[in-house]
């Protein structure tokens, strides 16, 4: 595992501003419509589903379980499991399972939220529960 | 509206370089463009419709002038971006072009030097704050629909492995195939692992290169001296998470571009006598053939092996050129080749060893971008006529 690596500060935008801030205070926001009732993920301000616009913040429980992952060996900054997870709100990202054995790395298994330091806001990953 | 039978592939031309130091991406473009129009026996001057995607150097004006089109003539230009599917896509807005009358003889180029050259790169959506740190690639983007194929399916790295013994055996015959070598389930299983489960031979070869095409109307083409192939069906369809909502990673949107295409033309997969599959990954050509129709769900991995796919022993012909994973996979965008070799089959014209006997009826298929994060997908149906 590579201890040191280094991550770009997200850009942010209007949009997703409140999400990175709240990410400040170590709290993972998902949205969720007020119209169809549906979470989502990335943060949008209009409903994917929907296409309502009253959609509102909400804080996750930053638990989630793996549905697929694949272990990378071939890279320059070390190996690295770069994964999808299902957070128990409802909705799957794109993430990394992180400060772990990564062989033991597995569909299924529970994982909670981790935040990584950058220069701007910190990043969610994820590691076992 | 239907597209059945009002275009007709009359000029094709795949580059032989798989490595090109010498040469520019507007070059290639150029070479590819000049092999397609004397294929079809027809000269620039006769071009009124141009295609070209993301590998086209400052995009679509900047390759008109500098091929030299008659922009007197040039009356119709479609520059549709969906990565490797790109050119799939356009020879179905060529047909559409081509039967509104808004041009009747079409070019489509794709070129470029991945391995001698810089990559422009690869654009990002509203997705890229909350993604890009996490490493997303190729191999692992697909690695990771495979993962989750054989926890659900139980698919095996043997079955998967099928499918570049498959491609080998076509390579052989391919002169200009990047890797010609005939190789075995155990040479993939022993190949290094790349990202799990895809070992290096489960991945597609890196080439500089490219290829071209010329669509036209039936009235041209039946001028013209090359046997005689037409699209009568043709999809399109793009698939994302969308917010993260029912996430499945074990199906692509070849589920609704190919039965768009299966319905326009009248036919069923079970009438296809070739298929060019995209095959970027093993995954990739296992998953399309699933959601093509050519067997259930969950049963891609049964329905590859043993030599399934293989010109001459199994029952569905996959890429006699040797597709992508062992010939030829110019910038990284396969969907140019995977019509090149189906007009080839259809016209006799494959090599003898893996020509398909009465190729009177073929699918072209393809996916663009990232098949475990998001992407466009796009089916062809082609006849002999």
């Amino acid at each position: 595992m590579s201890e040191a690596k280094k991550y770009n500060a997200p850009v942010t935008n209007p949009e997703t501003a409140p999400f990175w801030e709240a990410a400040k205070a170590g709290k993972f926001m998902i949205k969720r419509c007020t119209t169809c009732g549906e979470a989502h993920y990335f943060p949008r301000a209009i409903c994917p589903f929907c296409f309502s616009d009253k959609t509102v913040w909400e804080e996750s429980s930053g638990e989630a379980t793996v549905y697929t992952f694949s272990l990378m060996r071939k890279s320059p900054t070390g190996p690295y499991a770069i994964a999808y997870v299902t957070l128990k709100e409802g909705p799957s990202l794109q993430t990394n399972i992180v400060d772990c054995d990564l062989e033991t790395v597995k569909i299924g298994q529970k994982v909670k939220v981790v935040w990584k330091p950058t220069d701007g806001a910190p990043l969610p990953f994820f590691t076992p529960a | 509206m239907t597209i059945k039978g009002k275009a007709y592939i009359a000029g094709i031309y795949e580059h032989p370089t798989r490595h090109a130091p010498d040469k520019s991406t507007a070059q290639l473009h150029a070479e590819v463009a000049k092999g397609a129009i004397e294929d079809a026996g027809l000269t620039k001057d006769d071009i009124d419709g141009y295609f070209c995607a993301g590998d086209a150097p400052g995009g679509l004006w900047p390759m008109v002038d500098y091929l030299g089109l008659n922009t007197k003539k040039l009356r119709h230009v479609d520059s549709t971006e969906t990565g490797g599917c790109s050119y799939l896509i356009h020879l179905g807005h060529a047909a559409e072009a081509i039967a509104a009358g808004k041009c009747s003889v079409a070019l489509v180029t794709l070129a470029g030097k991945p391995r001698t050259g810089p990559m422009p790169p690869r654009a990002s959506g509203a997705e890229a704050d909350f993604e890009l740190a996490y490493g997303a690639t190729t191999h692992n983007a697909y690695g990771m629909c495979a993962m989750r194929h054989m926890h659900d399916y139980g698919t095996t790295s043997e079955q998967l492995a099928w499918i570049k013994v498959a491609a080998s055996h076509h390579a052989q015959y391919n002169p200009h195939a990047m890797l010609k070598e005939v190789v075995t389930v155990e040479d993939v299983l022993n190949s290094p692992m790349i990202s799990e489960p895809l070992h290096r031979m489960d991945c597609c070869v890196v080439t500089d290169g490219g290829g071209a095409m010329i669509v036209t109307t039936p009235e041209i083409a039946k001028s013209l001296k090359k046997p005689l192939v037409r699209l009568i069906g043709h999809g399109e369809a793009a698939k994302g998470p969308r917010g993260g909502k029912d996430l499945d990673l074990t199906y692509s949107a070849g589920v609704w571009s190919g039965p768009r295409a299966f319905e326009e033309a009248g036919v069923t997969p079970k009438d296809i006598k070739y298929a060019s599959i995209y095959d970027s990954f093993t995954i990739t050509v296992l998953m399309q053939l699933e959601d093509l129709g050519f067997c259930k769900k969950g049963e891609g991995g049964k329905f590859v092996a043993d030599g399934n796919l293989i010109s001459g022993v199994g029952k569905l012909p996959f890429n006699t050129d040797g597709g992508g994973l062992c010939s030829n996979h110019p910038v990284n965008r396969g969907g140019m080749t995977k019509i090149l070799e189906a007009v080839r089959q259809l016209r006799g014209e494959a090599h003898p060893k893996v020509q398909v006997k009465n190729c009177d009826l073929a699918i072209a298929h393809g996916t663009g971008g990232l098949l475990g994060v998001r992407h466009a997908a796009s089916t062809c149906i082609l006849e002999r006529a």
